[in-house]
């Protein structure tokens, strides 16, 4: 039984359940359309530089 | 060829770098303009970054260096924005255990800003304490004992720490974790 578990183990794992939790609703709304436009605006105002990979 | 824009994998940081901000600024708001800020800073300074390295923990530093240089100037006149910790209000469970995500809000926000940054990263967004260490520019020793330090007062302020070994069971623990995702 778990009765011999450490206290700590058992209070840290309900740290973290409780951690996930509380982000979880952010995180599951994924990207919010506002990030993605500006990621395409910002990626328009500076092209990317041709220079890493070696045309073909 | 069209070899993918790598500044397009930013994109999928942006849920846990949301989460991470709002857990700074404790405001939903805010920690979107957070992101926001972050994003300019990290396209516009893009070819610094050496592809290869952790781009997650490269994107995470960005935002929470421009989340204190920002609080930096707005806290000055505020007095001991750090000292808030460990009140006098612990959140106790109920006599059936139930312990309220509200609760456990209320105590996430009485730690240590440097605490509730290090149980962000490592407890809820999963970093390592390599990773982790990175974004926040520290040791990996001091990381680690950070995150040791703000499990320990979070379970103090969340009363789960008593001499006596708690009289939750592991099935009890389990239905107040449950519980709390109704709310």
């Amino acid at each position: 039984m778990p009765a011999d578990e450490p206290v700590e183990k058992r209070s840290d794992d309900l740290i973290d359940e409780n951690l996930k939790k509380a982000f979880s609703e952010t995180l599951d709304e994924g990207v919010p359309d506002r990030f993605k436009d500006l990621l395409a605006q910002l990626k328009q105002a500076a092209p990317q530089k041709p220079s890493e990979e070696p045309e073909k | 060829m069209t070899a993918a824009d790598p500044r397009d994998a930013v994109l999928e940081h942006i849920p846990a770098l949301r989460a991470f901000a709002r857990s700074l600024t404790k405001d939903a708001v805010r920690a979107d303009d957070l992101v926001q800020e972050c994003m300019v800073k990290a396209i516009g300074n893009f070819e610094k970054f050496r592809e290869g390295t952790n781009l997650r923990a490269w994107l995470f530093t960005i935002l929470r260096n421009a989340f204190y240089s920002e609080r930096r100037k707005a806290v000055r006149e505020s007095e001991d924005p750090e000292g808030e910790i460990v009140g006098a209000l612990a959140v106790k469970p109920d006599h059936d255990g139930r312990l309220q995500m509200s609760e456990f809000n209320i105590a996430f926000q009485k730690l240590k800003a440097e605490h509730r940054e290090a149980l962000t990263l490592i407890g809820a967004l999963g970093l390592s304490y390599e990773e982790a260490a990175e974004a926040c520019e520290v040791a990996i020793g001091t990381m680690k004992s950070r995150t040791n330090r703000a499990r320990k007062e979070l379970a103090q302020l969340m009363q789960l720490d008593d001499d006596k070994p708690t009289e939750l069971t592991d099935s009890q623990t389990l239905s107040i974790v449950n519980q709390s995702g109704h709310m």
